[in-house]
């Protein structure tokens, strides 16, 4: 019986070695076909929806790339693209080192810890032929002050969605944050759902520096934002879409260029920048120091800033562009239309004193305000009865599994007393057997 | 009490299908929304065919849900075949419990000393962390499908007993005849089950996938969920009702096969 159990271990061994190699092998002659050994993969690891694909006959900027390097470079290149959610997702695959990628695309704060951690390479962005292009207001950000690490993406801006069939004209006519607590839209307002953006909403409307790294700021943030729950509809991020197209909720705060995708679907919604002040955000694509083709990536970015490509990202992401050759593109202009131009494009008319990007926290600080955000969001949201439920159902457990070990043991000792009572009975039987017949 | 059990039926097939129901209605809005149907269109389907993305992402997900419930099935019978084989009992169930591990532990825990024990291997030496993409993606997978085929063989082998096999070696087979002639036949059915489960196990896959998933391998469930930067786009509800109507059609098959098997036995 041995023999057959090592035989089928062997033959199991044998058959999954067969299989994994078999799979390798078909990949690499997937790869064999397009021909030439010295073919080189670009990693690129950018945000989900955030390139224009192909998809519906968009232009494909990959598949654009791939030809611009054969045909200009005469490389013969393959992106491999993959996609992130967060910029916490994407700094802890590469901090882990469970990934090597040639091109990220952080946002401003996340430049600025990657940076200052280390993890970025860094080059002259202003020897890449297109980078002229980019706006003079997007050079040599707080986060990139001598420009070797970053090129500008997409910027944009928080402003407040609102449904003009459900809101009272009166109520936005300050353009301030505070309608998000105005207490006629109990129940029809939307806050986001991440602390940094959250906390950030409260202290644009107190007036507070929403890089303060002074720990009372933050506590009086969120004072307000307690006092905000009981309004509350929900805290969101990607739910917003479909609230805010059916009606279901009449005020958020959210960015400009997704403004505009809701208002295809529903024509009733407006938006403005509060004057107290917003948040800016800026993606820039980088390098991460442990990339393996850099040169390439340079190519890549540059590649990104030209006309086509960067106009049809544009176009497909909605977001506001700091490339000129994009927003002074007359083409573009008519596709996205006057107000969508001036919802993205509008100039600053805030009196927020303070900078209005988002810096990189202290690791410290960073864990204080989340756990500010987390007692909001954990205050008298689940309901009493659900924890005396629990209580309950984990009680009677305990208990169930306590009896049943009691009773077990006064069990066995009442079988084993029971046992040793026989046990002498016998032998006083045997005994008394054995003195009789002695007798 | 008639009432109370359609009421009940009612109920839960509602809970259950209404979902899914939503989701194929909404995956015909010819709007960019699932909250407001504007109207019927096949437009996200062609969307849905035009791109590349999904697809690459879809197909990786295949190919590593058919390769890890292989794999884990190939290895899980043989594991069951060969548990069932031990004579102490101390090993069976020290064997037995130590299988059953991936499975218990939660999918977190799994990922992460996953991911930790890859890292620290692609160091050690020192290749590249894509270089084994695949290979990473395709042990994990196989790691937590594993105890499921082992559950889903062992009663099966535990039921056919030794005395067939001791009959198939005493008539001349070889232990490998007698596995693949005599065995194997009979315990297929648990052999399926388990693959199956492991296939499906493997394609929904999230936790650890997000951790182990490499940059040049990534599946559909890591695709969908880096969407939600900006919005889940309605083509993946058209994926998903496509892949419920395989579902649907494949068990309607199997069902109605196995109800005419039965009925021919019957009339025997």
């Amino acid at each position: 019986m041995k023999t057959i159990v090592c035989k089928l271990l062997i033959l199991t061994f044998v058959l999954a070695l067969c299989f994994t190699l078999f799979s390798c092998g078909k990949d690499n002659d997937e790869e064999g076909d397009v021909s030439s050994k010295d073919k080189i993969t670009l990693n690129v690891y950018n945000w989900g929806e955030y390139i224009s694909d192909g998809s519906l006959g968009s232009y494909d900027t990959i598949a654009a790339f791939e030809e611009y390097c054969k045909n200009e470079l005469n490389m013969n290149v393959e992106v491999n693209y993959s996609t992130y959610a967060t910029n916490e997702d994407m700094y802890s695959k590469l901090s882990g080192g469970a990934g090597t990628y040639d091109i990220i695309i952080p946002s401003d704060y996340m430049i600025e810890r990657m940076k200052n951690e280390g993890m970025l390479y860094s080059f002259d962005v202003t020897e890449l032929e297109n980078y002229k292009y980019i706006s003079e207001e997007f050079r040599g950000m707080y986060y990139d002050p001598d420009e070797c690490y970053s090129v500008p993406y997409t910027y944009g801006k928080v402003g407040i969605i609102y449904n003009s069939t459900m809101v009272d004209p009166v109520d936005v006519e300050n353009k301030s944050w505070d309608i998000m607590w105005n207490e006629k839209y109990k129940g029809k307002i939307l806050q986001f759902n991440n602390p940094r953006d959250g906390m950030a909403s409260a202290m644009f409307l107190l007036g507070l520096d929403i890089n303060s790294t002074n720990k009372s700021d933050w506590d009086k943030s969120l004072e307000k934002l307690v006092e905000q729950k009981p309004l509350v509809q929900a805290y969101v991020s990607d739910e917003i879409y479909n609230k805010m197209i059916s009606n279901s909720a009449s005020i958020a705060a959210y960015y400009a260029g997704d403004y505009l995708t809701m208002l295809d679907s529903n024509p009733d919604l407006a938006f403005y920048y509060p004057t107290e002040g917003t948040n800016v955000f800026v993606d820039a694509m980088c390098i991460p120091k442990n990339a393996k083709h850099p040169e390439l990536a340079k190519e890549f970015i540059n590649f990104m800033l030209s006309p086509e490509p960067a106009t049809a990202n544009a176009l497909y992401i909605g977001y506001a562009s700091p490339n000129s050759l994009v927003y002074e593109n007359p083409s573009y202009i008519e596709e996205m239309g006057e107000d969508a131009m001036e919802v993205l494009y509008s100039e600053d008319e805030s009196r927020y004193p303070f900078d209005p990007f988002y810096h990189s926290f202290s690791p410290e600080l960073l864990a204080y305000t989340n756990g500010l955000w987390e007692n909001l969001k954990t205050e008298n949201s689940t309901e009493l009865w659900v924890h005396i439920t629990s209580v309950v159902i984990v009680g009677s457990l305990l208990g169930y599994a306590i009896y049943n070990i009691c009773v077990k043991k006064k069990r066995s000792k009442d079988y084993r007393l029971r046992d040793k009572a026989k046990l002498l009975e016998k032998r006083n039987a045997e005994k008394s057997k054995a003195s009789a017949q002695n007798k | 009490m008639k009432h109370f059990n359609r009421v009940y039926l009612i109920l839960i097939f509602g809970i259950l299908y209404i979902p899914i129901i939503t989701l194929i209605f909404f995956s015909f809005n010819s709007a960019n929304s699932t909250a407001v149907f504007e109207g019927f269109s096949l437009r996200w389907y062609r969307e849905l065919f035009s791109s590349p993305d999904t697809f690459e992402a879809l197909r990786n997900t295949l190919i590593l849900a058919i390769s890890a419930a292989t794999l884990s099935t190939v290895i899980g019978t043989a594991a069951a075949a060969g548990i069932y084989r031990m004579k102490s009992k101390l090993a069976k169930n020290a064997i037995n419990s130590v299988t059953n591990i991936p499975m218990m532990n939660p999918d977190i825990v799994t990922g992460m000393s996953m991911m930790l024990f890859f890292v620290a291997l692609v160091g050690i030496l020192s290749i590249d962390y894509e270089s084994i993409g695949f290979t990473a993606m395709l042990i994990a997978h196989t790691t937590f499908c594993l105890p499921y085929v082992i559950l889903s063989v062992l009663p099966r082998v535990e039921d056919l007993g030794k005395s067939l096999t001791e009959a198939a070696l005493d008539l001349g087979c070889t232990p490998i005849q007698s596995f693949f002639k005599v065995e194997l036949p009979n315990i297929l059915p648990g052999v399926i089950s388990g693959f199956t489960m492991a296939f499906t196990l493997s394609l929904d896959d999230f936790v650890i996938s997000y951790f182990v998933g490499s940059s040049n391998f990534q599946t559909l469930p890591l695709l969908i969920y880096s969407m939600t930067k900006k919005k889940v786009t309605p083509d993946m509800y058209a994926l998903s009702t496509l892949i419920i109507i395989t579902v649907f059609i494949f068990l309607v098959v199997s069902n109605v096969k196995s109800g005419k098997a039965r009925r021919k036995e019957s009339h025997k």
